[in-house]
């Protein structure tokens, strides 16, 4: 009788409230989940909407993975060649540009590869690969790692080949990566947003920022419905059209962590 | 309209403001909700600096007091998807385990020791088999269930299925030779034997399913892969703890692991109560 | 009136580890006397009575009741063990398991659960988890368990090796009601004085053969077998 009762409370409190809201699976990245950029503008466009947004944030690599699985009816990141790439290959709709921010370069306050200050992102890692300076890497498939890559191509380094023991690749997200960045006192690329919000700072700062090469933009990008049928193409795109109209664009700009926007909105018109 | 150029925007200089204030019962309780925060707060008591231990048990007492809206609904969603698994896995686990224990088939012990060798799953691994079989590229993935809390509920009901089904067997095994040769004697054999050791053992029964209960609680690759940690929906305790602690947050990812311990630590009590009084009543 | 009974045992053996434990025994065991198997420990008696009663089956040979028990039909035998095994019940309620095993009608159960306590005399203790009353009050547990199923046949094996002697003597009465009731009773035991006292026949084993077979008087006054003799006299070494 005391078992039927805890059974009765048990079963009660699995009977999940009825997903009858509407709600669409968007793919993300962590770093734009973790910048908070989402908790401030869904719940403007899920009020106008009447539209839940998921959101499942991973690496961009992943991201756009999940895109082509089927699993998301959106994919929301920032690596324009991979986002072409999942264009070219059926995956997507179209691609429509939505904001920008910018990466910085973080590292110790003592500054063994002496790159503070500097605006030259490019000569920057050139100095930390020839002072063999610790450097933490994501290493995961992101957009944050493919455009660290990308930075050290132009620095003409292959990191396949050219990496030493100073080159820490931590496989993980832009936090973890970070934190090992400041456990370890090593440089880091980092996005704004993330980096304004991380609270682990230990003796880190902005080492080099400003540089055009650091330029990070995002796309937004519905699921090709002719490749995954189940996709929900009306709620998706009416997603996509609130991002870019000019109510999405200023939801965007307004966000704000102390006084500083993090991200520029720059869709066509 | 003309959006300002990426050199525009970052000719501002960053100044590092105070943390906001928020008008929330405690500060920590603000912590869930505020993504900025200029420099990670010390907190002090008497003008002293607090290790981080101590900060942490303060500040899970704040959270715990604080009652925040956004947290009970991380330790509710928490509860629902854990005790579910629980639930299943322990109606699933209960005969299997009871029949291998009394029955004899070829290959019985060979089960016997995957079965046992199963209680050590890697959550993730369960978490990605999971995905697999729940994603839309996948066998299951008409249903739609990935990212849900059902989703969370079939990878945790597999990852403790084993340790319950395992546990009963040998507990059910041990009372057969006990009780083997008096309930043949009475003509009880087969599934009314298995159901009679069943419910004589049911106090060692408990503890297999508390343990159960502890793994579900406590793992954090399998929701994280098969929810995605949603927020608002499929965000449990152990997938905010990681989220906060791959955001820097480590006081407030440390003070969420004390309020999930403390709740595993009361469901055991309640537990432990309950045996209790069932052993003085029935012996 | 049995059916069951006579009970042919011909040529029973069994072989287990490397030994013969029981060796080409062969009796027919009758309806009425009370029927002990007597015998030094590691005789075989115990192992007698498993296959007796259907718990194991004999290597050779063969066990033949006058009528077969059909299976998934209530037994038609009981036996109580050396140690009892009560369920993590009451006393009552460890009773009634055995009567609903025995597919007595649920209305029942209670009542004659309760006459067999009463006979036995655990009325008062009814309630009490069966596991912790002593040794002597569950083993009279278990003849009242056994004596509420109303039993042809009741094994006992060794009943009352772990007892003191005065739970001794309650359980022997008991025994004596159940057979006074109607059941035919065979029962091991290694003391002489018990068999002695309960039996009316003894089947005298050792070293697995059915050495000796005799009515109580005539065994223990003129052994027909050195081994009796020798068992008799307190003179037979551990086999």
């Amino acid at each position: 009788m005391d078992l039927r009762r805890i059974l009765l409370v048990i079963a009660l409190l699995v009977a999940a409230p009825a997903w009858a809201q509407k709600f669409i699976t968007v793919a993300s990245t962590t770093s734009t989940e973790q910048s908070g950029l989402f908790k401030h503008m869904l719940p403007i466009f899920e009020g106008k909407a009447g539209i839940q947004v998921r959101v499942v944030a991973l690496g961009t690599g992943q991201a756009l993975d999940m895109g082509k699985r089927g699993d998301a009816d959106v994919v929301f990141v920032h690596a324009k060649a991979l986002e072409e790439k999942f264009l070219a290959e059926g995956f997507g709709v179209r691609r429509f540009e939505v904001m920008y921010n910018d990466f910085v370069l973080v590292g110790p306050k003592s500054d063994p590869a002496k790159v503070g200050g500097t605006r030259d992102i490019v000569a920057a890692l050139q100095k930390i690969k020839a002072a063999s300076a610790p450097f933490a890497s994501r290493g995961d498939k992101s957009g944050t790692h493919f455009a660290e890559l990308q930075l050290w191509k132009a620095a003409g380094f292959d990191m396949e080949k050219d990496k030493g023991p100073w080159y820490r690749d931590t496989g993980s997200g832009m936090g973890p990566t970070l934190n090992t960045a400041s456990g370890m006192n090593a440089y880091a690329l980092t996005d704004r947003g993330t980096w304004l919000s991380f609270k682990n700072r230990g003796e880190l700062v902005i080492s080099v920022e400003g540089d055009a090469r650091l330029f990070n933009q995002y796309g937004i990008m519905l699921v090709n419905p002719a490749k995954h049928p189940h996709v929900k193409q009306d709620l998706g795109q009416a997603f996509i059209d609130w991002v870019i109209s000019a109510d999405g664009q200023k939801a965007i700009a307004d966000y704000k962590i102390g006084g500083e926007q993090l991200f520029f909105p720059n869709a066509k018109k | 309209m003309r959006f300002r150029g990426l050199s525009g925007a970052i000719m501002h200089r960053h100044s590092y403001l105070a943390p906001k204030t928020q008008r929330l019962a405690s500060p920590d309780a603000a912590l869930l909700h505020a993504d900025a925060y200029a420099e990670p707060k010390t907190a002090t008591i008497g003008g002293r600096p607090l290790n981080a231990i101590a900060e942490a048990l303060l500040g899970a007492l704040g959270l715990i007091t604080a009652w925040d809206a956004k947290l009970v609904e991380i330790v509710a969603l928490s509860l629902k998807v854990s005790l579910s698994a629980v639930l299943f896995a322990t109606l699933l686990a209960l005969p299997l385990g009871a029949a291998v224990a009394v029955a004899r088939f070829p290959g019985r012990h060979a089960l016997i020791v995957l079965l046992n060798a199963l209680m050590g799953l890697p959550p993730v691994v369960v978490g990605l088999v999971v995905y697999l079989l729940l994603s839309r590229a996948g066998p299951l993935g008409e249903f739609g269930l990935l990212f849900t809390p059902p989703a969370m509920v079939i990878a945790q009901t597999l990852l403790i299925l084993p340790i319950i089904a395992a546990l009963t067997r040998q507990g059910v095994e041990d009372a057969w030779i006990e009780y083997q040769d008096q309930l043949r004697s009475l003509g009880v054999s087969g599934v009314p034997a298995a159901l009679t050791l069943l419910w004589d053992i049911r106090y060692s029964l408990v503890t297999a399913v508390l343990a159960g209960l502890g793994r579900a609680s406590a793992e954090v690759g399998a929701v994280m892969i098969v929810g995605g940690n949603i927020d608002g929906v499929t965000r449990v305790m152990t997938t905010t703890i990681a989220l906060e602690t791959s955001k820097g947050d480590l006081p407030l990812a440390l003070s969420l692991g004390i309020v999930l311990i403390l709740i595993v630590l009361l469901l055991n009590a309640a537990a432990f109560l309950v045996k209790e009084a069932a052993q003085r009543k029935y012996g | 009136m049995s059916a069951l009974l006579p009970l042919r045992l011909s040529e029973v053996s069994f072989h287990a580890g490397g030994r013969t434990i029981l060796d080409r025994v062969s009796a027919e065991i009758v309806a009425g006397p009370r029927t002990l198997i007597l015998g030094a420990n590691g005789a075989g008696k115990s192992v007698l009575m498993r296959i007796c009663h259907g718990l194991l089956s004999p290597t050779a040979g063969r066990v033949q009741w006058s009528e077969a028990e059909t299976p998934g039909k209530p037994r038609r035998q009981a036996m109580v063990f050396q140690r009892p095994v009560m369920l993590r019940r009451s006393a009552l309620a460890n009773v009634t398991y055995a009567l609903k095993a025995a597919q007595v009608p649920r209305a029942a159960r209670r009542t004659r659960a309760l006459a067999a306590l009463d006979h036995v005399g655990l009325a008062s203790l009814a309630e009490h988890p069966a596991r912790v009353l002593s040794g002597g009050e569950q083993q009279r547990l278990a003849l009242a368990r056994a004596w509420a199923l109303r039993p042809e046949v009741l094994f006992l094996d060794e009943p009352t090796a772990n007892l003191d002697p005065s739970a001794t003597r309650e359980v022997e009465a008991i025994i004596g009601a159940i057979h006074a009731a109607g059941a035919k009773i065979v029962m091991t035991t290694h003391n002489l004085g018990q068999a002695r006292r309960l039996a009316d026949e003894i089947l005298f084993i050792h070293q697995g053969r059915l050495a000796e077979r005799a009515p109580v008087e005539a065994f223990f006054k003129q052994p027909a077998s050195a081994e009796a003799a020798a068992f008799i006299k307190g003179e037979l070494p551990w086999t």
